[in-house]
């Protein structure tokens, strides 16, 4: 220690003690080293893995195809998803007996029964509904189209998605305007704000810090729930994998590749998600600092 | 401003707000019990009373954030919620109800400033928004009003890096920018530490003497004898006692009035 002098001049000495040993600590440590060293050594030397085989297709054309239909569709039931659990959550907190009950139990269905079984049915939505039209309820059909040339698989595995995703969402919207304080409502309103107004420009801006965690989390959620559509049945990097592996029987190799897609897809959405949580905390203290600090940097900005 | 030079309202009298025999109920409890009160424009009136008297319920229902269930209640000239035809009352639709919130300021207990933007956007906000006046303009004018205030160093700041004291002269400066004709304060002070509690009740007798019509529920009797022009003791739901500050407060009339001085002075 540095303040032997001090102690000189009144202060005690700094405390010398023999710490606590921790041998469990080295014992846990130890045993993770040699299975991580296990692993690595398997992902060298394993021959059911073939590198070769996956460094072949990784970039090749079905694959590559795949991949953009994981992305789309993941975007697509994201947003899709948003904006129609923004909708029911708005319903849920009507103060209209008919919203609130039409959106509950569209929540009891989509939460209450799997999302495959539901994409099968997307599958088969020619047969449930022969025929979309427009016209009066009840009363006579302006147009109609036949539902089988109408929904193609691409839309009927992006609406299956986007359905159910609605339900998920549109609880994690609630549960974000209902934590906004009712104080913030008040003042809006007592400067003359619409509802809209204020839903917009006060309520929805304060509830996304706390609808945007667990929207990241459905969001990965949603990459990997994708490889579902294999029901409808729609093509995308499960799928690819698997009609790749249907003719070379590489079944691994080709798993192992898609899990890799997967991965890279999950971390770049992490970092976007760390981005987005970090915008939405503009005002808390922590998010107050950020935005400081990168006002100096940028020279003074802001005014 | 918009809606609200409809025709005349004879009833009020020239008068910013007229209470007649307003009643409130929260479910079968009746908080208000005919309330009758006139305030003149440019008069500053401090409302006291215990808590649970009615005081902040009956400031609510001045700009309609609470309906009341019986009475009339003018502001400015208006009728508050309501228009009056062929001698039927019409509930106003909520884009009208907003546009006579427009013409009332109110600054609450908890500040309620909006905390995901500074102060100058916290100013600017309503008058953007609601009144959709050029930007430049209402930032030349919020900024203004935060230097009024005394927080003219202040205005990039977030909410959370502001002291109560600021935040409430924020909120006021928020309400200001509206230019509202009536300015309705609930507790403004209450939530506030005690060192701070002198900087806000500053601001409001700097309002004050601007010449700004005023409804102060509080706390603060050194602020009513001061400032105000008139004090009314609530209780129980009912205005126990009207008449000057000076007068109320050294000589009140009433057993509950006095029961209650003793207990604050």
């Amino acid at each position: 220690m540095t303040d032997d002098k001090e102690a000189a001049g009144g202060r005690p000495e700094a405390i010398k003690a023999v710490p606590v040993r921790h041998p469990g600590r080295w014992l846990g440590g130890a045993v993770v080293l040699v299975l991580v060293a296990m692993f690595v050594h398997f992902l060298l030397t394993s021959k059911a893995l073939e590198w070769s085989e996956q460094w072949k297709y990784l970039f090749s054309a079905p694959v590559l195809k795949g991949v953009r239909n994981t992305v789309w569709l993941t975007i697509a039931a994201m947003v899709g998803g948003v904006v129609l659990g923004i909708i029911l959550a708005l319903m849920r907190l009507s103060a209209n007996p008919l919203l609130r009950g039409a959106a509950w139990g569209y929540l009891w269905f989509f939460r209450g029964t799997p999302l495959y079984t539901q994409l099968l049915i997307w599958g088969a939505i020619g047969t449930l509904f022969p025929t979309v039209g427009v016209g009066i309820p009840f009363g006579p059909e302006f147009a109609t189209w036949k539902t089988q040339e109408l929904v193609n698989a691409a839309i009927a595995a992006s609406l299956g998605l986007i359905l159910n995703e609605a339900a998920y969402m549109a609880e994690i919207v609630r549960a974000g305007i209902l934590s906004v304080d009712e104080g913030q409502q008040e003042a809006a309103s007592a400067l003359g704000m619409s509802k809209m107004q204020t839903m917009r420009r006060i309520v929805l801006p304060q509830a996304m810090r706390v609808i945007v965690p667990p929207t990241g989390n459905e969001s990965i959620s949603m990459l990997k729930n994708t490889s579902l559509v294999a029901a409808v049945p729609y093509s995308e990097l499960t799928f690819t994998a698997q009609t790749i592996y249907a003719s070379t029987y590489k079944i691994i190799p080709m798993l192992v590749m898609a899990c890799l897609w997967y991965l890279l897809i999950s971390s770049v959405m992490m970092v976007g998600q760390y981005y987005l949580e970090r915008y939405y905390s503009k005002g808390t203290s922590k998010g107050a600092e950020a935005r400081q600090r990168l006002r100096f940097r940028g020279g003074g900005g802001g005014q | 401003m918009t809606d609200l030079s409809k025709g005349p309202a004879p009833e009020s009298g020239g008068l910013m707000v007229k209470a007649e025999k307003v009643h409130k109920s929260f479910g079968r409890l009746e908080v208000l019990k005919g309330i009758d009160l006139e305030v003149r424009p440019g008069e500053v009136m401090c409302v006291v009373g215990p808590s649970g008297s009615g005081k902040s319920t009956f400031l609510r229902c001045i700009n309609h954030l609470e309906k009341i269930n019986a009475g009339r209640l003018w502001v400015n000239g208006h009728l508050v919620g309501y228009r009056e035809s062929g001698g039927k009352l019409y509930e106003l639709r909520d884009r009208e109800v907003a546009a006579q919130r427009r013409e009332i300021g109110m600054v609450f207990q908890r500040f309620n400033l909006f905390p995901h933007m500074t102060a100058l956007e916290n100013v600017m906000e309503a008058p953007c928004r609601v009144k959709k006046q050029p930007k430049a303009e209402v930032r030349e004018r919020a900024v203004a009003l935060l230097t009024r205030v005394g927080l003219g160093d202040k205005v990039h700041n977030y909410p959370s890096q502001l002291s109560g004291g600021q935040q409430q002269r924020v909120a006021i400066a928020r309400a200001l920018a509206m230019e509202p004709a009536l300015m309705l304060f609930d507790e403004p002070t209450s939530a506030l530490d005690p060192e701070l509690v002198g900087e806000v009740l500053e601001t409001m007798k700097q309002l004050a003497l601007d010449g700004m019509t005023m409804v102060v529920v509080t706390h603060e009797m050194g602020f009513a004898r001061e400032v105000g022009d008139s004090l009314v003791f609530m209780d129980g739901g009912v205005v126990v006692e009207e008449g000057t500050p000076r007068e109320v407060l050294a000589n009140p009339q009433h057993r509950r009035t006095q029961d209650f001085l003793s207990k604050v002075l």
